[in-house]
C-alpha cells in the first residue's frame, strides 16, 4: 500500500519535437508503494514523459527528483542503475535469445563480474553467475513463464513475451517499475492474470507506474492517477474521482459533449 | 591567387565526376537503404567498356572527331552498365531485401570481388591507355598569360555533369516515376499499396544510376588517359564520402557533396606541402635547419596523401555531423 | 545456457579432446612429409584463426561492423618490426614486445572506437574501412621526411623469437625429429590458439559477453537494462584490437619481413569472411571458416595450375584470379542461401533465416 512518502517528483516538465509541444508544464509525484497510472488519449505525450523519464529524450525543462535525489541529465543506463526500469510499448525484448537470458541479461546492472571474471572464473564470479541464472528462473516463475525458459523469446505467445519483459526489468531491481500498456492487445483473462501480478509486485514492495489504455484495468489497480492531454496535466487524484471530471470525459470524447450539455434548453 | 584558381577548376572537374557518382549511391541508399558497394565496379566497367569501343573505333577509322568517338564509346558503355545494374538488383540485393544489414553489405562485397575479377579477365591487369585522340586545348581563366587554364576536357566533364545533374532532377521531381520514385523512397509498404510496382521502381532506380555511373567512367577514362580494372575501388569510396557529406539520400546532397569534396581534395593536394613544409620551423631545431639547406621542400605530408583526404572527410563527417549538410536531422523514437 | 561443445557425455568429450590434441601434435610432421611450405602455410593460417577470433568479438558477440580489422594486425606488425629489427636497431624481446604491441592496438582501437561506435551499421562499416585504409596508407608514406616505416618497401631482418640462444628460426634436432623454425612456431602458435579459444568461450558465457548480446539483439533494450553501451561497445572493439595487434606481432617474427601490401583492405574483408561463413558468433565455427579460407586458396594454387595445363597446355587464368572469383561468389551465394554460415550459433541462424522475402 501507498506509504505516503514520495518517491518520485516531477515539477514543471517539458518537452518539444520541432514545431510539436510534446509535455508542457507536467508535474506529479508518486509515493513509495502505489500503483499510479498515466492515462489520456492517443498522442497526450504518455509516452514522451516514459521517455524523458528514462533518460532517451532530454527535457527541454523541468526536474525529476527520485528517491531524494534529482535525476539530471542521466543516461538511460544510469536511471536503471538509480531504480528505474521500464517496459516498452512496442516489447523490445531480445528477441533471438531465450526467455531465461533475457531474464539474466536484466541481472547485469546489479552484478559485476568484469572482463577478468569472465576470462579468470574465479570462485566469487562463479558463485554470481550461478546467483544470476538461480534469480532469472525465479522472476520466470514470479511472472508465469517458468515452462518457457528455454524458448527464443520470440517464439513466446504474446501474453507471455509481455511477461517476460515484466520480468526482465524486475531483475534490475527496481524501485519504480514504469509499465507502457502492458496490457495492450491483452484478452479479459490476460488482463485479470496481469492485473493479480501488478497487485503481487506491489504487495512485494515495488512501486508502479504504469501508462494504460484499458480503463478496466487502470480503475481496478491504480491507486491514483494522472491524466495527460496535448502534453498538459488535466487531472490528478485517485482513480474513481478522475473518471468523473468533465476535463476528462472531454479529453477522451471530444469537446461537443460538454457543450451540448449546456445547450440544450 | 592562380594555383589556387587552377587547384578550384581541378576541383570543379574531379567533384564533378563524384558528384555523378556520389548520385548513384544516393539514390540507391535513398531507395532501400543500402549502400550498393559495387557502384564502384560498374563506374569500372564503364570505362573499360568505353575504353575498348574507343580504341576500336579509333583504330579503325582515325578521321572521325574526338567527340564522336568518345560519345560512341559511351553509348556502348551506357546500355552495359544498366544491364550490369540491374542485375546486381535482381539476383543479389532483391533476395535479400528484408534481411539484416550484414547480409546486402557483404554480398555487395563480394559482387564487387567478382566485377573486379571479372574485369581482370576480359581486359587483363594491365593500365589500359586511351588512345590520344583528343586533342587538348587549353584556355586561360583570368588575363594572366601564366595564370589558371582550364581544357576543353574539363568544361565538357563540367557541362557533360551539370546537364544530367539537371536532368536527373527533372526526372525525379517532374515526371510520374520521379513521384513513384520519392513516394518508395519514404515508405516502401503504402507506395505498394498505392499501386506502385515497388520492384520496378527499385530496379529503375539502380539502372539509372548504373547509366550514370558509366557516364563518369567514360569521363574520368578520357581525363586521365588511362583504364584499370582496380580504378573502381577508390573512386566509389570517395564518392561514397561525397554523398554522405552532403546527406546520403538527398540527391541535391551528392551533388554539392562532389563538388565539395572534389575541390577539398585538389586544394588539400596543392596546398598540403606548403601548409606543412617544415622549412618554417627550422628555427627550433637545427637538424631541420640542416636538412633544409639541401632540400627546401621538406614536408611533413605530400600529395601523396591525397587520397587521405577523402577519408578524413567522411569520418569527420559521420562523427560530427551524420546528416550530412543538407541532411535532415532525424530523431531516434522508442 | 548455450553449450559449445554439443556433446553427449563428458567422457566423449575427453576423448575428442585427447584425439584432437594428439593429431595436433603430430600434425606438423606430417605435413612437413609433404613439403615444409605447408608447415608455414599451417602457421599463417593459425594466426588467421586468431585474427578471425579477433573479430568474432566485434562482429559476432557485439554486433559491430568492422571492415578495416587489418589495421590492427598491421599495427601490431609494424611495432614488432621496429623494436626488433636493424631498422632502429633495437632489438627487445619477443615476451616484452607482444604485450606493448596488443597495448598500441589497443589503443588505436579505442581511438577509433570512441567517436565512431554510436554510428548505425553501415556507416560504421563505411568509417572502419576509411581507417583501414588510412592506416595503411600512412604505412606506406611514412618513410618522408623521417624515415619511420620505410614506406612500401617495407621492414626486413625482423628478429625472430629468441629465448637466451633457443631461437625459433633455426632447426634443432631432438629425440630423433627435426624441429625446423616452422615447426616450433607452429607449437606455439597452437598453444596460443587453444588459450585464445578458450578465452573467446568463456567470454561468451560471461556477464560481459551476455551484455554484448544484448546490445547486438537491441541497443535501446540494453541501455534500459542498465548497461552502458557505449563502454561494452568499446570495450568489445578495443579487446578485438588487442588480438589482432598480439597476432600482428608474431606475423612479423614468423615471416621475417612486412610492408604495407600485407595489410591491404582485402585482408580484412577476408578475415570478416572466415567469421561471417564459418558462423558468427560461434567460435567452433570461426574457426572452422578461418582454416577453410585459409587452405582453399593453398589447395588451388596447388592444384589449379596443374590441371589447367593438363587441360589446355597452358595456364588459362590465374590461380589467384579464381581464388578471388571463387571468394566473391563464395561470398554471394552464402548471403543468399545459407546466411548463417556452415556452423552458425543456433541462435544467428534463427535471426538471419526468419527474414527472408519470399521470391515471388
Amino acid at each position: 500500500m501507498a506509504t505516503g512518502q514520495t518517491l518520485l517528483a516531477a515539477t514543471g516538465i517539458a518537452k518539444r519535437f520541432g514545431g510539436v509541444q510534446a509535455l508542457s508544464d507536467v508535474s506529479f509525484h508518486i509515493e513509495q508503494g502505489e500503483i499510479y497510472g498515466l492515462i489520456g488519449p492517443n498522442g497526450a505525450g504518455k509516452t514522451s514523459l516514459f521517455n524523458v523519464l528514462t533518460g532517451i529524450y532530454e527535457a527541454d525543462g523541468g526536474t525529476f527528483t527520485f528517491a531524494g535525489a534529482p535525476l539530471a541529465n542521466l543516461k538511460p543506463h544510469q536511471i536503471a542503475e538509480r531504480g528505474i526500469a521500464r517496459t516498452f510499448q512496442n516489447i523490445r525484448l531480445f528477441a533471438n535469445l531465450s526467455a531465461l537470458e533475457n531474464v539474466m541479461i536484466g541481472r547485469h546492472v546489479r552484478t559485476h563480474a568484469t572482463v577478468l571474471g569472465a576470462v579468470f572464473r574465479g570462485p566469487r564470479t562463479l558463485a554470481e553467475e550461478k546467483g544470476i541464472e538461480r534469480r532469472a528462473y525465479e522472476l520466470l516463475d514470479y511472472v508465469g513463464v517458468q515452462k518457457r525458459a528455454n524458448d527464443l523469446a520470440k517464439h513466446l505467445a504474446y501474453g507471455d513475451q509481455r511477461r517476460l519483459e515484466i520480468a526482465r526489468a524486475l531483475a534490475t531491481e527496481p524501485k519504480l517499475l514504469a509499465l507502457d500498456e502492458p496490457a495492450a492487445g491483452m484478452n479479459a483473462t490476460e488482463t485479470a492474470d496481469l492485473r493479480r501480478l501488478l497487485e503481487r509486485i506491489r504487495h512485494d514492495g515495488t512501486t508502479i507506474l504504469l501508462i494504460e489504455h484499458d480503463m478496466k484495468l487502470v480503475m481496478n489497480v491504480c491507486d491514483r492517477v494522472m491524466v495527460l492531454d496535448y502534453g498538459k496535466k488535466i487531472a490528478e487524484g485517485p482513480a474513481a474521482l478522475v473518471q468523473k471530471d468533465e476535463k476528462v470525459v472531454a479529453a477522451y470524447l471530444g469537446g461537443e459533449v460538454t457543450l451540448n450539455l449546456k445547450g440544450t434548453g | 591567387m592562380d594555383i589556387f584558381l587552377q587547384q578550384l577548376v581541378n576541383g570543379l572537374t574531379l567533384g564533378s565526376v563524384y558528384a555523378i557518382v556520389a548520385l548513384g549511391y544516393t539514390m540507391v541508399y535513398g531507395i532501400i537503404q543500402l549502400i550498393n558497394f559495387a557502384h564502384g565496379e560498374v563506374v569500372m566497367i564503364g570505362a573499360m567498356v568505353a575504353f575498348t569501343v574507343i580504341t576500336l573505333l579509333a583504330g579503325a577509322q582515325p578521321g572521325l572527331p574526338a567527340l564522336v568517338v568518345v560519345i560512341a564509346g559511351a553509348l556502348v558503355a551506357i546500355p552495359v552498365c544498366m544491364a550490369v545494374g540491374y542485375t546486381l538488383e535482381r539476383v543479389a540485393y532483391r533476395p535479400l531485401r528484408r534481411a539484416p544489414r550484414l547480409a546486402p553489405l557483404i554480398t555487395a562485397i563480394g559482387l564487387s570481388i567478382i566485377l573486379q575479377h571479372l574485369a581482370m579477365i576480359i581486359w587483363s591487369r594491365n593500365p589500359l591507355p586511351f588512345p590520344q585522340i583528343v586533342h587538348v586545348e587549353s584556355y586561360h581563366v583570368t588575363g594572366n598569360p601564366n595564370g589558371a587554364t582550364i581544357t576543353n576536357v574539363q568544361i565538357v566533364i563540367i557541362v557533360a555533369s551539370v546537364a544530367m545533374m539537371a536532368g536527373l532532377l527533372a526526372l525525379v521531381y517532374r515526371t510520374k516515376l520521379g513521384v513513384a520514385m520519392r513516394a518508395t523512397s519514404q515508405n516502401q509498404q503504402v507506395a505498394g499499396l498505392m499501386g506502385i510496382d515497388i520492384n520496378r521502381v527499385i530496379a529503375v532506380t539502380f539502372v539509372i544510376g548504373a547509366g550514370l555511373g558509366a557516364v563518369a567512367g567514360v569521363m574520368v577514362g578520357t581525363y586521365y588517359g588511362i583504364a584499370q580494372y582496380q580504378m573502381g575501388f577508390l573512386l566509389g569510396l570517395k564518392a561514397f564520402s561525397a554523398a554522405v557529406l552532403g546527406g546520403i539520400g538527398n540527391l541535391a546532397g551528392a551533388m554539392l557533396g562532389g563538388l565539395l569534396l572534389g575541390i577539398i581534395e585538389a586544394l588539400g593536394a596543392g596546398y598540403i606541402g606548403d601548409l606543412t613544409n617544415l622549412c618554417g620551423l627550422s628555427g627550433w631545431s637545427t637538424t631541420i635547419a640542416e636538412r633544409c639547406e639541401s632540400d627546401p621542400n621538406l614536408t611533413l605530408f605530400g600529395s601523396n596523401y591525397q587520397d587521405v583526404f577523402a577519408f578524413f572527410v567522411l569520418i569527420a563527417v559521420l562523427i560530427f555531423r551524420p546528416n550530412g549538410l543538407l541532411g535532415e536531422r532525424v530523431g531516434d523514437r522508442a | 545456457m548455450r553449450a559449445p561443445l554439443d556433446m553427449k557425455s563428458p567422457a566423449i568429450a575427453r576423448i575428442t579432446i585427447v584425439v584432437v590434441a594428439l593429431a595436433l601434435a603430430v600434425l606438423p610432421f606430417a605435413l612437413a612429409g609433404i613439403g615444409t611450405a605447408w608447415v608455414r602455410i599451417t602457421n599463417l593460417a593459425i594466426l588467421f584463426v586468431l585474427l578471425s577470433l579477433g573479430l568474432n568479438i566485434v562482429v559476432g558477440f557485439a554486433g559491430l561492423l568492422d571492415l578495416g580489422y587489418i589495421a590492427f594486425y598491421a599495427v601490431g606488425a609494424y611495432v614488432y618490426a621496429l623494436l626488433a629489427s636493424p631498422h632502429f636497431n633495437l632489438h627487445l624481446p619477443f615476451w616484452v614486445i607482444l604485450p606493448i604491441g596488443a597495448i598500441v592496438a589497443c589503443m588505436f582501437g579505442v581511438l577509433l572506437g570512441t567517436p565512431t561506435l554510436k554510428l548505425r551499421g553501415d556507416y560504421l562499416a563505411i568509417v572502419t574501412l576509411g581507417f583501414g585504409e588510412i592506416i595503411r596508407i600512412f604505412l606506406n608514406n611514412l618513410s618522408q621526411p623521417v624515415n619511420i616505416t620505410n614506406g612500401p618497401q617495407g621492414i626486413t631482418l625482423i628478429d625472430p623469437f629468441r629465448i637466451g640462444s633457443f631461437s625459433f628460426a633455426q632447426s634443432e634436432t631432438f629425440a630423433g625429429l627435426t624441429f625446423s623454425g616452422p615447426i616450433k612456431y607452429y607449437y606455439f602458435l597452437v598453444i596460443v590458439m587453444v588459450l585464445i579459444i578458450g578465452l573467446n568461450l568463456r567470454l561468451q558465457n560471461s556477464r560481459i559477453g551476455r551484455a554484448w548480446e544484448a546490445i547486438r539483439e537491441d541497443e535501446i533494450a540494453a541501455r534500459a537494462m542498465g548497461i552502458n553501451t557505449r563502454n561494452m561497445k568499446l570495450l568489445a572493439f578495443a579487446m578485438g584490437a588487442s588480438f589482432g595487434g598480439v597476432a600482428g606481432g608474431m606475423f612479423s617474427a614468423i615471416q621475417g619481413f612486412i610492408s604495407p601490401e600485407s595489410f591491404v583492405l582485402v585482408e580484412s574483408i577476408n578475415v570478416l569472411a572466415m567469421v561471417v561463413l564459418g558462423g558468427m558468433g560461434n567460435v567452433f565455427g570461426v574457426v572452422l571458416g578461418a582454416i577453410l579460407l585459409s587452405f582453399t586458396p593453398e589447395v588451388l594454387r596447388y592444384t589449379v595450375g596443374p590441371i589447367q595445363h593438363q587441360l589446355f597446355g597452358r595456364t588459362l587464368l590465374d590461380p589467384e584470379v579464381i581464388r578471388m572469383l571463387l571468394f566473391g561468389f563464395a561470398l554471394v551465394l552464402m548471403m543468399l542461401f545459407r546466411p548463417a554460415g556452415i556452423l552458425p550459433s543456433a541462435l544467428r541462424k534463427r535471426e538471419l533465416e526468419s527474414n527472408r522475402v519470399p521470391q515471388a
